[in-house]
């Protein structure tokens, strides 16, 4: 299958007028060295029927999560898409456009991101947003790079309540900057104020996430104070749906706030493409990463939008700037915008109440499931940390056989939770879903 | 058109979930839970007509022309739209068993195989997100390298004047001086200046072949010599690998490290401004400082591999952008690789065919055989005498229904207009463009000064980007 429109007559007449004798000789210029003297080993080309035919059957080996029942979460959710976000995005005016820059012809995508940057400073009640990030990872890890450019200062301390990924991802950034990452322990599965005060003299910032990657609500306020007492910025990782419902970051005293977007409206897709997202402080306007979009207008008054503030970017700073990101996730802030204008306050807010409810009521029913507890106390909202007298692998396999996916194995990442494992509930489970999860938990033998 | 928070009226949302009323007080303390959520509410028919209103604001490849330099805007096959949209890729969750996901690993494990061969590397990861994060990844595995030989001295790495700007911001950002080499006469990198800066300060060079100026650099055995008897690892930007398909492989040409922008490439649709990818490949000798995980085939079956003990680490969540890969990964099926060799000599013979039809009405920096694109800059007497430039020329474009070049890249060239017309569009398209391009040059000779004031056609006109900085509005609230 061919995108080329060439016929033989095509080329013989534009190798006439350029003068050439062959395409051949278009490339004589590459020396002899460095050429390939045989054809790329690759399979045969196919035609559509059949590349569609073979991608169909590779997609049918996985098991996916229209026919299994999910109870994965931890970052990325199964949430309900409305239909008219799968429609809009397929207009190809968006998805076959570039970068903005000649915005004259742009206004379409430059007026999504501006209402998304709209939307996301709404959600975290901030001042600034800006135009998206790869993930929720590689947002916090240029949060942490924000801070470091405004602090000067070489310490990053982060929870070790936050996402095991984000952590991840912030080392390697981290490593390349020579900064010095610190974690702040587990207390009952989450952070505590006197930990951020005994490392946070002389850090950039504190990296927090609320509620935290097992589902639990930190005590932000005290950490908050903790963190600006020592001159450190805070940074708060969210969920956006939970901003529906619960006190946003600009409310609890945050500087910056990132997080993952992909719950606004984006299919899971085995991990990405996700949308990171980062709102500020009017303060930190210039030393944000990436794109922004500001309106404008043109010589006859006519109101429009142009990428703006980009003397802080990679194309004009080149070497000092605050980050080197270019292409980002431009196609998925226009699912968020989307998806967050058709559910409204009132939708968001059901979405988070509806998945809340869910997981207490999997919370709650653990209770007549013998070999498996609540793993710490407090409150908790979307996920439930759950401690198991089961194999989390014996739960696992059970599950499947059941037709649902999950749990979490939480000792993959933190070797001191044997047995620990998180289940995740959404809007989409019904009360008879988490009744069978229960079941299915309660015959697992330990 | 107005946004989104002007069209909201109270009470207008559509119900999507089910009204089940929930008593959050039940399972939050009350101080936590939050009292206003100023988002707009629009009933979806409002919605639909506002993004489709958006959409038809908008420009891209489907519309028309897009010859954008750098950027390969070529078609997006639409059979990839479909395949990353089956429920067995699209309705995955990261954290399933790998029994539950072998479809989706063998796709990625092909897909690493087929990238290596094409590239003439030894092994691939699929992580990084786009071609910046490609090349923090590459960088940062340079760094890898030096630190796990106790080589800590290495802190500089050379990037040609005519670079990306993300090669410098990316060099930085791992931690490394930035040191520029200039360009000789030719437009390749000037060996002899590179001579002097290759010391066992070099820890890398970055480049891209052919370069920001369309043509390729002949002399790229010896820089790789150079580099290497310095000590250093030599990096491929490959935003410019559309020229070189099955013709020539950065592997061979001596480099260590690459990486590729599926996105432009691979057919895969720029979104706008992404979600791209940016999958790197290394020699054999870098394989183990590849950031986790990889993707490894034990007898058909497909497994994550954390199992790399000199590893960068994780460059994002998960592994990376997927349902890119899905259409990359188709397209690299539909077409093959002879298909994938077409693809750049139609490239190269479009990227030539617009430029002798364009020449004699336009300056040319450089008088080279170009490859997949071509660098020029209006006559000097239209720029000095009538005050035409590149801006407006690209302007007027924009009335007739063309994407512009890219302008003002690379920096080396005054007034530069960059053009890359891919290898997807036809020859009438081709002389279409190039005739309209011309004409402008002759109406910038005789009325300047409408050329000056374009676009006359579109929905705006040029917009105030100093005001954009000196009042900034960067968002609506509800309520103004």
């Amino acid at each position: 299958m061919r995108f080329t429109p060439h016929t033989e007559e095509d080329r013989r007449e534009m190798l006439r007028q350029i003068g050439a004798s062959s395409v051949e000789e278009l490339f004589s210029d590459l020396p002899e060295a460095v050429r390939l003297d045989r054809p790329l080993h690759l399979p045969e080309g196919l035609s559509e029927s059949e590349v569609a035919q073979l991608l169909a059957d590779l997609a049918a080996q996985d098991l996916d999560m229209g026919r299994h029942v999910s109870f994965l979460g931890a970052g990325a959710y199964d949430r309900y898409i409305p239909s008219v976000v799968g429609e809009m995005l397929r207009r190809s005016e968006f998805y076959t456009a570039y970068t903005p820059y000649q915005p004259e012809i742009s206004q379409g995508t430059l007026q999504a991101i501006f209402e998304f940057q709209s939307l996301i400073a709404a959600l975290t009640d901030l001042d600034i947003a800006q135009a998206s990030l790869y993930d929720g990872a590689t947002a916090v890890a240029e949060a942490a790079m924000l801070a470091w450019g405004q602090t000067g200062r070489e310490r990053i301390v982060v929870a070790r309540s936050v996402d095991p990924q984000y952590r991840a991802v912030l080392r390697t950034y981290a490593h390349g900057r020579g900064l010095e990452v610190v974690e702040l322990p587990l207390r009952d599965g989450r952070a505590a104020a006197e930990d951020v005060t005994a490392v946070a003299e002389g850090a950039a910032c504190v990296i927090v996430q609320h509620p935290n990657f097992f589902g639990l609500l930190e005590d932000v306020d005290s950490m908050v104070k903790a963190t600006h007492a020592a001159g450190a910025l805070y940074i708060a990782v969210s969920d956006p749906i939970s901003l529906a419902v619960l006190r946003p970051p600009g409310a609890y005293g945050a500087d910056v706030a990132v997080g993952e977007g992909q719950a606004l409206g984006i299919a899971p897709s085995f991990g990405g493409p996700f949308l990171g997202f980062m709102a500020a402080r009017q303060e930190y306007l210039r030393r944000l990463p990436g794109r922004i979009v500001g309106e404008t207008a043109d010589k006859d008054g006519k109101k429009g939008y142009v990428l703006t503030f980009q003397t802080r970017e990679q194309h004009i700073r080149r070497e000092k700037a605050t980050s080197n990101i270019c292409t980002n996730q431009g196609l998925m802030a226009l699912s968020a915008t989307i998806y967050t204008t058709l559910l409204g306050p009132e939708g968001l807010r059901q979405a988070a109440a509806l998945s809340i409810e869910g997981a207490h009521v999997l919370g709650d029913g653990l209770g007549r499931v013998a070999g498996a507890d609540l793993a710490f106390s407090g409150p908790y909202a979307f996920e439930v940390a759950v401690r198991s007298r089961a194999k989390v692998a014996d739960v696992e396999a059970a599950m499947l056989k059941a037709g649902m996916l999950g749990p979490l194995d939480l000792e993959r990442f933190y070797p001191e939770l044997p047995g620990y494992m998180l289940l995740s509930v959404t809007e989409k489970r019904t009360t008879e879903e988490i009744g069978r999860l229960l079941d299915v938990l309660q015959g697992v033998e330990a | 058109m107005k946004t989104i928070f002007e069209e909201h009226a109270p009470g207008r949302g559509t119900e999507y979930l089910p009204s089940r009323k929930v008593d959050l007080g039940a399972f939050l303390p009350a101080a936590e839970i939050r009292k206003e959520l100023p988002l707009p509410e629009l009933s979806e028919v409002q919605a639909v007509r506002h993004f489709t209103g958006l959409s038809r604001r908008n420009y891209g490849v489907d519309n028309g022309f897009y010859p954008l330099g750098s950027c390969t805007m070529k078609y997006n096959p639409k059979i990839n739209e479909d395949t990353a949209r089956l429920p067995g890729f699209a309705q995955v969750h990261p954290y399933q068993s790998e029994e539950t996901v072998q479809g989706a690993l063998r796709l990625m494990w092909e897909l690493q195989q087929d990238l290596a061969e094409i590239t003439g590397m030894d092994a691939v990861s699929l992580q990084p997100a786009a071609g910046a994060h490609g090349e923090l990844t590459g960088i940062l595995i340079v760094r890898a390298y030096h630190e796990a030989k106790g080589d800590a001295e290495r802190t500089q790495v050379i990037v040609p004047d005519s670079a990306h700007g993300t090669n410098p911001a990316t060099a930085a950002m791992a931690g490394f001086e930035v040191v520029h080499v200039p360009s000789d006469e030719r437009g390749g990198v000037d060996v002899e200046a590179l001579r002097l800066l290759a010391s066992e300060k070099t820890a890398a060079l970055m480049l891209t072949n052919p370069n920001t100026l369309g043509v390729f650099d002949e002399r790229i055995t010896e820089i790789a010599e150079i580099i290497h008897a310095a000590g250093g690892l030599l990096y491929y930007d490959g935003a410019n690998l559309n020229a070189v398909l099955g013709h020539s492989r950065p592997g061979d040409m001596g480099f260590d490290i690459v990486h590729l922008n599926l996105h432009k490439t691979f057919s895969t649709p720029h979104g706008g401004g992404g979600p791209g990818a940016g999958p790197v490949g290394v020699k054999a000798h870098l394989k183990d400082f590849l950031p986790m995980p990889l993707v490894t085939n034990e007898q058909g079956h497909f497994h994550l591999s954390y199992d790399l003990p000199h590893s960068i680490g994780q460059m994002r969540s998960f592994y990376g952008n997927f349902g890119i890969l899905v259409r990359a990964y188709t397209y690299i099926r539909a077409l093959g690789g002879a298909g994938l060799r077409e693809v750049s000599d139609d490239a190269v013979l479009n990227a030539n065919y617009v430029l002798s039809l364009i020449k004699d009405h336009f300056d040319l920096p450089f008088d080279r055989i170009p490859k997949h694109e071509f660098v020029v800059a209006p006559p000097e007497d239209l720029v000095r005498q009538k005050g035409v430039k590149t801006l407006d020329i690209a302007k007027r474009l924009l009335d007739f229904d063309f994407h512009p070049p890219t302008v003002y890249f690379p920096l080396i060239v005054h007034e530069a207009m960059m053009i890359e017309p891919t290898e997807t569009e036809t020859k009438e398209t081709l002389q279409g463009f190039a005739e309209i391009l011309c004409r402008i040059i002759d109406e910038g000779r005789e009325n300047p000064d409408y050329v000056k004031s374009a676009p006359h056609n579109t929905v705006v006109g040029r917009l105030d980007e100093a005001r954009a900085v000196k009042q900034p509005k960067l968002l609506e609230r509800l309520g103004g």
